[in-house]
């Protein structure tokens, strides 16, 4: 069981000293994920509210493949992306593979649909709270998609921040679109999945403390905004 | 009635909802008085304003407004219970403003101008700052009742705007909305509350299950009601 | 609102940075090699690239996984270079005209590894005969199965040991499909036998019972080979670089890096290069 108190001492003692190798694998975990998530944000929260808000048919269908889209594995995802941004694929010619422009890509592809499927329960139990009104006031279509994606702000980012705890606990993906390579695509999940097969599991379970220390800062995160804007803005 | 004195015809309104039919066959004109549609629940009356309104389309039938100086009437509606974005009471106004044809193109500070008239016409310009949601359902009400006033319409449609309301709140909004008929907005005010129509309305409406079961002047309507549903209802309403 | 407004404002911008910083990082000049878990789990490369990097200022990117996947990424023209150890396999590579010439570069050797104590009575020098007796007494073997050069290998012995493996495996035979960190994990954890490559099993951490139960073997050398990936059918291939990269493997001061690789004081690959 001392096994534990060694992995939390490492954990510690690998956070605080500074290890240039590790604050990179950090930064580039973070710069990944954050920006597939701003770019998952937009694609997202536009689908979200399109299907929240409108009225066409296969929109029951729509729902059921976002909601189903949330359980994509990201393994299958990354050999998708891999075998589009391969040489011998469609675009490898933009010479994407194993970087971390490939990376962001996979886990765009990951996350978007998870904020979409998010975003749109949000948004249309608000659309069922301020349709009569809107249309009352002359707004519907894209008008009032974008009125209630500003007006739901808060819970869209409690949807942006699952998201991006989401990004940054995968490893399926970014290990076969980004090939671990030390120095340019390795993060923090692929590090640990290296450092187990090396066989270090200390190691690896000191990576994975600081890791869950990320994402429960994330959560804390949401939590908190959640609160604060319910008591500011009713 | 003359021309001018009319506000709006129904014509042989029908709407089907959910299976059963909500509206059966409305024919009247409504006169350019203030008016109030009375009825016991399920009556139509609330499906009935918003056919009037334009939210939903009747089954059969037609809504044909009156014209004002050659041109469709401005309708504003204002609902049971006020849905105010989440953003300050002023810019919820400057808001709905934003979405009428007739102001969007005007500058910012021309609209918080009519933002800040409009509070201060529901006395609550002091609370202009304040995230709108924070307010009382009172106050929120009223700020509704801004919102739908800045818009100058020609005509307010209000759906029992104080069943969810506190005494004190109630008589608020009930003095408000004189002050908008006496401004020169035509009213057609959906309520339960007795006491609320009898002090206001000069016309009362009253309908059940889906049709006009009598229709006249105020005073008439309340001390002899002709028909059976009618006197039911008011020896019932304990309002 | 203006606070929400500013910082959502400020989080795009730096969205967008982010991603801008992202595509620019790749300037300086590098190609990419395809390489076995192996040689990176060694910790070979992290000894060898940084004086070759030092030396010629090409960043070398190394991507590793199993002998099977990294020719597949060679056919694939996804990387310059590829530098595995299974001759057959490398040899077909060139032969369809994929790459090459295949030039030798280094050998290591592959241990049987196997629990300390020696319940099928294994140990010794000889890989053939201690096969037969751990087949003959169905004692727990762990084959990584991946189609990696460390499992061509071992299927080769069994066949040298007179058994088709597929054919006589049985559930003593625990095929897991994996790179072989992963494999030797499973052994220690199963207390099973299984082949391994020294420079693995040297910075291997995680032993339990296991340990070193039969080497020396002539048959145990395991050849590395490296390959230029053919600019014929690969256009874009950097076949300037790659070629510098091959060319300083097997140059007298590539060969001595290599050589002078060490865990605990022992060299883990004996460059033999032909000159």
């Amino acid at each position: 069981m001392n096994w534990i108190g060694e992995s939390l001492h490492g954990a510690v003692a690998l956070a605080t000293a500074g290890d240039a190798r590790l604050w990179a694998i950090i930064f580039l975990s973070l710069q990944v994920s954050l920006t597939a998530v701003a770019l998952a944000a937009v694609a997202g929260c536009l689908a979200g509210a399109a299907v929240a808000v409108g009225r066409f048919p296969g929109r029951r269908l729509a729902i059921v493949l976002l909601n189903a889209a949330m359980g994509l594995p990201p393994v299958v995802v990354g050999l998708v992306v891999y075998l589009l941004l391969s040489r011998a694929g469609p675009l490898g010619s933009m010479g994407l593979l194993f970087t971390p422009g490939a990376m962001v890509i996979a886990q765009f592809l990951l996350i978007a649909p998870i904020i979409a499927a998010l975003s749109r329960q949000v948004i249309e139990d608000a659309w069922r709270e301020y349709e009569e009104q809107l249309r009352s006031l002359g707004v519907s279509g894209p008008g009032a998609a974008l009125t209630l994606i500003w007006d739901t702000r808060f819970s869209l980012v409690t949807v942006l921040l699952a998201g991006l705890g989401r990004a940054m606990a995968e490893v399926g993906a970014v290990m076969i679109v980004g090939g671990n390579i030390d120095g340019v695509t390795r993060v923090m999940t692929t590090a640990i999945a290296l450092e187990t097969s090396k066989g270090d599991l200390p190691l690896a379970l000191a990576l994975g403390l600081i890791l869950l220390a990320i994402v429960l800062g994330l959560n804390g995160l949401a939590y908190a905004v959640r609160e604060w804007s319910v008591r500011r803005y009713g | 009635m003359a021309e001018s004195d009319e506000l709006v015809r129904l014509i042989g309104l029908q709407f089907e909802g959910r299976g059963h039919r909500a509206l059966d066959g409305i024919d009247t004109v409504l006169p350019r008085k203030r008016v109030a549609i009375l009825g016991p629940n399920g009556a139509g009356k609330s499906v009935l304003l918003r056919v009037m309104h334009g939210l939903l389309k009747p089954s059969a039938g037609v809504v044909a407004w009156a014209h004002v100086n050659t041109h469709a009437p401005r309708v504003a509606m204002v609902f049971q219970r006020p849905v105010l974005l989440r953003r300050s009471v002023e810019d919820n106004v400057i808001y709905a403003l934003r979405q009428s044809a007739r102001h969007r193109h005007e500058p910012a500070a021309r609209l918080r101008d009519r933002a800040q008239l409009a509070l201060a016409g529901v006395g609550l310009a002091h609370l202009s700052g304040r995230p709108g949601r924070v307010l009382s359902g009172g106050e929120q009400q009223r700020v509704a009742l801004a919102r739908a006033w800045s818009l100058e319409p020609d005509v307010l449609l209000l759906d029992e705007p104080t069943a969810s309301l506190d005494p004190g709140a109630t008589r608020a909004v009930e003095g408000i909305i004189h002050e908008i008929a006496a401004s020169g907005v035509a009213i057609v005010l959906v309520t339960h509350h007795r006491g609320i129509a009898k002090r206001f309305a000069e016309h009362i409406v009253f309908m059940d299950r889906g049709r006009i079961a009598e229709e006249s002047v105020a005073p008439q309507f309340f001390s002899a009601p002709a028909s059976e549903p009618a006197r039911a209802y008011l020896e019932g309403d304990l309002a | 609102m203006t606070f929400i407004r500013r910082s959502f404002i400020a989080s795009t911008l730096a969205a967008v940075l982010g991603a801008a910083s992202l595509g620019a990082a790749a300037q300086d000049q590098f190609i990419v090699v395809a390489s076995t878990t192996s040689t990176e789990q060694s910790g070979l490369f992290g000894h060898l690239l940084p004086v070759f990097e030092k030396k010629t200022g090409i960043k070398v990117r190394v991507v590793a996984v199993g002998t099977g996947q990294a020719l597949d990424q060679g056919r694939r023209g996804d990387a310059d270079v590829v530098f595995v150890h299974d001759k057959p396999a490398e040899e077909k590579f060139v032969a369809d005209g994929f790459g090459g010439p295949r030039l030798e570069v280094m050998y290591n050797d592959f241990v049987l590894v196997g629990p300390k104590v020696d319940p099928a009575k294994a140990g010794g020098k000889d890989i053939l005969e201690g096969l037969k007796k751990i087949e003959a007494a169905k004692a727990a073997f762990v084959s990584r199965a991946d189609k990696s050069g460390t499992h061509a290998a071992e299927v080769r012995y069994w066949r040298a040991a007179g058994l088709e493996i597929d054919k006589v495996k049985g559930s003593w035979y625990r095929e897991t499909g994996s790179g072989m960190g992963p494999a030797l994990n499973t052994a220690s954890s199963m207390d099973a036998y299984i082949l391994a490559d020294r420079g693995t099993w040297l910075s291997f951490k995680n032993r339990a019972n296991l340990d070193i139960v039969v080497q020396g073997d002539t048959r145990l050398f395991n050849q590395y080979g490296v390959m230029l990936v053919s600019p014929a059918k690969h256009p874009h291939v950097k076949k300037d670089l790659g070629q510098a990269f091959i060319d300083w493997l097997v140059s007298a001061e590539g060969q001595q890096t290599i050589a002078a690789y060490k865990i605990g004081g022992e060299q883990l690959f004996f460059p033999n290069a032909k000159r």
